[in-house]
């Protein structure tokens, strides 16, 4: 509303020229971010997050997947926690928080791995999109919508149907159903640049058209992605869960995967309850951490936000 | 109507005395399309048969209210928008004979000074890179060490205090970052500035300090100025020459003491007419031409003269079917020309305007 | 400055405190009286705190991380101190306020004739069809040609002048007392914004209206107001009749607008006079003058704290130490 609007053109950015500059656009969003609680909150928990699953091997007590206790397993009760084993057993007969910890590292690579596979993709595309236009504009994002139309999850299913049960066709399920988000994203974003008045300067300077995108409106991009990137990594930990859940995940079950362990879970719901519990508490404060993250990124790199 | 203009390239070759900048028959039409298959149903006529010359280091200075197609004109001028028709020639080069990689590298001799200086800039870039990487692309004289030297010079040049060019666009205030986009329209030693609204977004007590910049450079340098503004004062103040613009078409032109003199057509009266004047005497004393209606459409111009829809003194005969071209008018200098078919009867005084005109609200 | 007037502000401060940010002061001590019939005027550049102002008395700035004092005293009521609600029913039947872009101001999705007759019926008791009557009487007041079509009409399908002739016609709806224009012809073209200005003039003289003007065009100012108030950096720095403004200003801020601003009827050759600087230098000083900065004629004279708005007279009075007029060596 107006009476508001004519608040914020009233302070003015202090600009004292005098003293060394610095305080360039990355610099005063980190200064953004810094005093954005949720954000801490949320890379506190990134943090933990990587933290655990780099470290995997030095934190967890025992190895993965080894079904040591197996014979403390019985087909009516899982063993709780002891004290050598602080979260109890799963269903296997494994040390539950080794799952636990070493799933942190599986979800970490798959997730990263994805992101960065459908973000080089997608963001290939949109470049060539927006950068280029006319048909091969046209053509791209015909495909994009395409691939768009069809629900991320059934994307995925599909792509880890046709390509067998294996990580590598976890990322790809996953990736794929990131390039459209990626592509339309910076197409969305070279476009809108396209007008603006710095890039009619760039080139009334003569600059060619190549070091326009790739010198100055691809870079000018880079905030949104960055954003996006890290709410996709959210997604990207639930949809490895979903997937394994679904049966289509790593087929090796000598790797720990939280989305595996909510599947065996399941038969023992009633008399261990925890089973199920605690990977779902790590899926889900992972994701939140992602997207806390995300969103105060996307505060601090937004340049209308205060200073 | 641009056939009947002379639409073949300017003057070349001996270029030295002839105008630095030369447009002829200029025309931007945008197309309209509609449906699925973007049929063309018509066209905005947004600058619709321009002629101009700008003698060498003098300011031509373009007004009219938004949407008369003096932006437009502006880009069309530099090429950043294609015109439909007509000629630009700088110095006798023909910009739209151009073809890419030719252009690129003419682009050094025009520069454009944008409205919103922080708009302009790549807020990513650091004022120095900014005016470097034009020297660079350009691969301009000297090494790296040569252009920083340049880029230096041309920073104090404009005014602003060192350590500037350490700094990003947003760290500095609103008139010292239309000097930042002075001087990078400067770096690459160009003889035509195309300034659109170079100072309207900046503060009253800052405008003139950028007004005094542009007149020293011009000075110093040689410059040769195309000034785009809606402000009718600051188009005085700057320009050798004013063109006034209405729907796509100059309708008046002349030296800028001239035209704000005696001016002729009646577009011109109304647009003076009410510029308001910081003197409360003079606003008191003076006659308000207000006019009636709204802008009409680009896309579909009136027939005849386009002013005639609000034109306080129309007349039943030509205005609705001729339309007038600039001429002349016995009394008047040859620089002054206006586009209107009843301009000396109207400025004898024996057209009487249509009851609108009336003195402004008396002073309580 | 008796109390009598109809509208009387006296030493209002506005404090924006945002979390983790230093407090900024936007209004520093304004002060202003307006009377019913009169025209008063609020001049200053981006950042002078005048549409601050505005909303104080408006009381439309948002509470949170605001503190206002002062007092804001109309027709006798202090507005600062009624609660939200009564607030609201004065905004509107008593105040009313024009903004400066036509088009955020209006509801998109309603018609012309809806927006006034919502209004109308807010604030009197019309019934539906009586309240229609006289949105279209308004409209055709603010010369909207055509009225009856037009109050069918939605935003979109009007011109920039013609929506701004909409808002004023809304701020009439309730024949308010005062009307305060924030900047109401800043969108506009030149021969529109002389249309809306001898509109609103002309309402304000035929009905006794008063008026508060803000803009930063002292064109406009030369044209419409009574009394001018400059503003700078928050505060009044010199308050004077139009006529005296503009013939003897007497704050060396008010001179050097003057001087800065090109004329369209300034003979040929006329230079300008800059004024150096820019409102933000104010940082690097701290006590007296805000405006010292820039000033050509501020000494160490200029560095005392809270120097008072004085004059010969008390029609016009300026917050400099070394006004025009008296020579420096004599201050």
């Amino acid at each position: 509303m107006t009476a508001l609007d004519a608040l914020t053109p009233q302070a003015p950015p202090p600009a004292e020229v005098t003293g060394g500059g610095g305080a360039g656009p990355w610099r005063s969003a980190w200064r953004r971010l810094r005093r954005n609680p949720a954000g801490i909150v949320g890379a506190v928990i990134v943090l933990l997050f990587v933290l655990v699953a780099v470290l995997a091997p030095l934190l967890a007590p025992f190895r993965p997947a080894t079904s040591e206790w197996f014979g403390e397993v019985t087909p009516t009760s899982v063993p709780g926690p002891s004290d050598e084993h602080p979260l109890g057993l799963d269903s296997y007969g494994s040390d539950l928080l080794t799952q636990l910890i070493y799933g942190a590292r599986s979800s970490l690579v798959i997730g990263v791995v994805s992101t960065a596979v459908g973000l080089a993709v997608g963001a290939l595309l949109g470049v060539l999109a927006g950068g280029i236009g006319g048909w091969v504009d046209t053509v791209i994002m015909r495909l994009v919508d395409v691939l768009l139309s069809i629900p991320s999850l059934l994307l995925a299913v599909s792509v880890a149907a046709l390509l067998g049960r294996s990580p590598v066709s976890i990322m790809l399920a996953i990736s794929a159903a990131q390039v459209p988000i990626f592509a339309r994203l910076l197409r969305a974003s070279l476009l809108a640049q396209r007008g603006q008045d710095y890039v009619v300067a760039l080139r009334s300077l003569g600059l060619r058209q190549r070091r326009i995108v790739v010198g100055h409106m691809l870079p000018n991009s880079l905030g949104p992605v960055l954003v996006q990137a890290t709410l996709t990594l959210a997604t990207a930990v639930i949809e490895v869960a979903a997937l394994s859940f679904l049966g289509l995940g790593d087929p090796n079950p000598a790797v720990a995967e939280w989305g595996r362990m909510l599947v065996t879970a399941q038969d023992r719901l009633d008399q261990a309850p925890w089973l199920a519990l605690y990977p779902g508490i790590a899926i889900a404060v992972t994701a939140l951490g992602f997207t806390l993250l995300g969103e105060a990124l996307r505060e601090a790199l937004d340049p209308r936000s205060g200073r | 109507m641009a056939g009947a203009r002379s639409a073949q390239a300017a003057p070349s070759g001996a270029a030295a005395d002839g105008p630095l900048l030369s447009v002829r028959g200029l025309e931007v039409h945008y197309p309209i399309r509609t449906g699925i298959l973007q049929r063309t149903v018509g066209a905005v006529r947004a600058v619709d048969g321009v002629d101009l010359d700008v003698p060498r280091g003098t300011t031509y200075g373009l007004v009219g209210e938004s949407g008369c197609g003096k932006s437009t004109l502006g880009r069309a001028v530099l090429r950043l928008t294609e015109p439909t028709a007509g000629s630009v020639a700088i110095g006798g080069t023909d910009l739209l004979a151009l073809g890419g990689e030719q252009l690129r590298r003419e682009r050094r001799r025009m520069q454009m000074v944008f409205q919103d200086p922080l708009a302009s800039l790549d807020p990513r870039q650091t004022v120095e890179s900014a005016l470097l990487e034009p020297l660079a692309v350009h691969r301009a004289e000297g090494g790296p060490s040569a252009w920083r030297a340049r880029v230096r010079g041309l920073l104090d040049r404009v005014g602003l205090p060192s350590g500037a060019g350490a700094k990003y666009p947003h760290e500095f205030s609103g008139g010292q970052r239309q000097r930042v986009g002075i001087a990078r329209a400067l770096v690459l030693d160009p003889d035509l500035l195309v300034a659109d609204e170079p100072v309207s977004a900046l503060d009253v007590s800052v405008q003139a300090q950028v007004l005094v910049l542009l007149e020293e450079l011009q000075r110093d340098l040689g410059l040769t100025y195309l000034v785009i503004a809606h402000d009718l004062a600051v188009v005085k103040h700057v320009s050798t020459t004013v063109g006034v613009m209405y729907l796509g078409a100059l309708v008046e032109e002349g030296t800028s003491s001239g035209l704000y003199a005696r001016p002729l057509h009646p577009y011109t009266r109304a647009l003076l007419s009410a510029a308001p004047v910081p003197d409360p005497v003079a606003e008191a004393s003076r006659e308000r031409i207000l006019l009636s209606g709204d802008l009409p459409s680009p896309a579909d111009p009136p027939s005849g003269c386009r002013f005639r829809t609000r034109c306080p003194w129309v007349q039943p005969t030509r205005c609705a079917d001729e339309r007038p071209l600039l001429r002349v008018v016995d009394g008047h200098p040859p620089t002054q020309k206006v586009a209107c078919h009843w301009a000396e009867d109207i400025e004898a005084g024996r057209l009487q305007p249509r009851g609108s005109a009336r003195p402004a609200a008396p002073a309580a | 400055m008796t109390g009598v007037s109809l509208l009387d502000v006296e030493d209002l401060r506005v404090r924006f405190q945002r979390k983790g940010q230093p407090a900024t002061t936007a209004v520093d001590g304004v002060s202003f009286s307006v009377d019913a019939g009169e025209v008063v005027g609020l001049v200053g550049e981006s950042g002078c705190g005048k549409s601050v102002t505005s909303l104080a008395v408006m009381g439309l700035l948002p509470r949170r991380g605001t503190s206002i004092s002062g007092s804001v005293r109309f027709d006798g009521t202090d507005l600062l101190a009624l609660s939200p609600s009564e607030l609201a029913r004065r905004r509107g039947r008593d105040l009313a306020m024009v903004f400066q872009d036509p088009m955020t101001s209006l509801n998109p999705v309603l018609t012309l004739g809806r927006q006034l007759t919502e209004v109308l019926r807010a604030h009197t008791d019309l019934d539906r069809a009586a309240a229609k009557k006289e949105a279209v009487e308004l409209l055709g007041r603010v010369g909207i040609p055509d009225p009856r079509r037009r109050a069918g009409e939605f935003p979109h399908q009007l011109s920039g002048g013609m929506r701004q002739r909409v808002l004023i016609a809304i701020a009439l709806a309730c024949s308010p007392r005062l009307i305060i224009a924030d900047e109401p012809t800043t969108a506009l073209d030149v021969t529109i914004q002389a249309q809306v200005l001898d509109l609103l003039t002309t309402l304000v003289r035929e009905s006794g209206t008063a008026m508060v003007l803000i803009t930063h065009d002292l064109g406009v100012v030369a044209g419409t107001c009574d009394r001018v108030n400059v503003l700078y950096a928050g505060r009044v720095v010199e308050s004077a009749p139009r006529g005296e403004l503009f013939a003897a200003p007497r704050h060396r801020y008010t001179q050097g607008l003057l001087a800065a601003v090109p004329r369209v009827d300034a003979p040929e050759g006329t230079p300008l006079h800059p004024v150096r600087g820019s409102v933000n230098d104010r940082l690097a000083w701290e006590v007296g003058c805000a405006f010292a900065p820039r000033c050509a004629h501020a000494d160490a004279a200029c560095r005392v704290p809270d120097i008072a708005l004085s004059g010969p007279r008390p029609e016009h009075t300026a917050r400099c130490v070394h006004p025009a007029g008296t020579p420096l060596e004599v201050a």
